[in-house]
């Protein structure tokens, strides 16, 4: 089974439409317990930093606990955010923490949120990128991006005046700044990729 | 880089069982185009960027109906999908949402009343609310309008509402500003003069508000072939275009309009 962590933000009908396509049967979870038989686990997230945290907290133990266990793991957008420690978003709010490093604001000059498709550059190649080649768009809309300290978590990147952490991996979790399940048929190939990882 | 985008319109008819996608010709002529969430698959498929529905029905009971287009619509296309059409209220918008919409399209509701772009976007983020305008040109200059140089000669453009039916007073560039600051995330910029005379976008229009904001915006109205396309993306930095005829009725569909944008070096995801 796979879970999309549901926290209470925003709604998950795409995501779990977009497993659903590509043959994952997603269940909706909102009860941290319930994570305890999953396969693999989506972390979804909109909305601010601190609000997705604080929604999230009740959840970190068992997601900790899967990851610890091998349980492959998708952060999606702020999803991918809240693995990290902080974020200029919301200071003094305490991220996950899996990832080193912080979460900051695109520079100033640029469009803001970053809203659109924009290309990867693959940075290191990972299963989750399978069937992805460099200058393939997806979807983005965001206005703060990871930076971890130990670049090689880092698989993909983009250009947004900057280069932009668009997804990182390290073990088994993966998490990408882009929306894969808005992305089309390369977001579904990730989320593809995503199933075929689970250990069932 | 971000890619421009080509956005499909269907506009939707919900007084009839299931909805129907229909397009009018400056109000006359209303064609009948197809079913919205089976035209909204196949121009996914065709590789549209986004899909935006616009409700012109007039009707209370359109609710449920569109309800159940969007959720069919977000259950075969996985791109964004922008929701609008006499929302106005965030009880309303949050509806539409949960049925599996990315952004809400307000026009009419946000010039009666301007804190509904804040109260939605207060809640959903910027990134949902796309503020629609229909802009109409108007050559009697006025004192503190803001004036754009076209070859018809120096113009203002007028807000209208109830889907141009009636005018505002309202400058739309102002409008296009006080929107940012409001917390609009974009801008969907039809242009009346152009809308079905399939005369190609409203260049200086497009031009002066896509200057003039640091939001997207989206071009519509009068687009007919790629060649418009590639005008607005040449001529001015709009971040999408939008077109409904060329794709329901015309020989186009989206993927050879963005090879034919591709191979004139317009940044499209092919």
């Amino acid at each position: 089974m796979i879970a999309i962590v549901d926290y209470g933000m925003g709604n998950l009908f795409s995501i779990y439409n977009a497993l659903d396509r590509v043959g994952a049967g997603p269940r909706i979870v909102r009860d941290p317990e319930a994570l305890s038989g999953a396969d693999a686990i989506v972390v979804p997230g909109v909305g601010a930093f601190g609000s997705c945290m604080d929604q999230l907290r009740r959840f970190e133990a068992s997601l900790r606990q899967a990851l610890d266990e091998g349980v492959p793991m998708l952060g999606i957008c702020v999803g991918m955010q809240v693995l990290f420690e902080e974020s200029e978003e919301s200071p003094g709010v305490k991220g996950l923490g899996w990832i080193a490093g912080n979460v900051v604001r695109l520079p100033e000059g640029v469009m803001i949120p970053q809203m659109g498709w924009n290309s990867l550059t693959i940075k290191r190649h990972v299963e989750m990128l399978d069937g992805i080649s460099d200058g393939d768009m997806f979807y983005f809309v965001h206005s703060y991006y990871g930076q971890p300290i130990d670049q090689s978590v880092i698989a993909a990147t983009t250009e947004h005046g900057i280069e932009v952490t668009a997804a990182v991996a390290k073990d088994n979790l993966f998490a990408t700044q882009f929306h894969p399940e808005k992305s089309g048929a390369k977001g579904l190939k990730i989320l593809e990729n995503f199933v075929r990882s689970t250990r069932c | 880089m971000l890619a421009r985008r080509i956005i499909p319109c269907l506009d939707c008819d919900l007084q009839v069982p299931g909805g129907r996608v229909v397009k009018g010709i400056e109000f006359k002529q209303i064609r009948y185009a197809g079913v919205p969430w089976e035209l909204a698959a196949k121009y996914y498929e065709d590789g549209a960027d986004e899909i935006v529905f616009l409700d012109i029905t007039a009707s209370h009971e359109r609710r449920e109906t569109m309800t159940s287009v969007i959720k069919k619509t977000s259950e075969s296309a996985f791109v964004p999908l922008a929701v609008g059409g006499g929302i106005k209220s965030v009880e309303e918008a949050r509806v539409v949402f949960n049925a599996g919409a990315d952004k809400i399209t307000v026009n009419t509701s946000a010039l009666k009343r301007p804190e509904l772009i804040s109260e939605i976007s207060d809640k959903y983020g910027n990134q949902a609310v796309v503020l629609a305008i229909d802009a109409k040109r108007r050559y009697e200059l006025e004192e503190g309008r803001e004036v754009v140089e076209t070859p018809e000669g120096p113009c203002w453009f007028e807000c209208s509402f109830y889907g141009g039916r009636e005018f505002t007073g309202i400058d739309a560039i102002a409008w296009a500003r006080k929107a940012v600051t409001l917390g609009a995330g974009e801008i969907l910029l039809t242009s009346m003069d152009r809308d079905g005379t399939y005369d190609g976008f409203d260049i200086p229009l497009t031009g002066a508000v896509a200057k003039r904001v640091r939001i997207p915006v989206i071009a519509s109205g009068g687009c007919a072939s790629p060649e418009h396309m590639l005008e607005v993306f040449q001529k001015t930095d709009a971040s999408a275009a939008l077109a409904a005829s060329i794709f329901h009725f015309g020989e186009w569909n989206i993927r050879n309009v963005k090879t034919y944008l591709k191979e004139r070096g317009v940044n499209v995801r092919i």
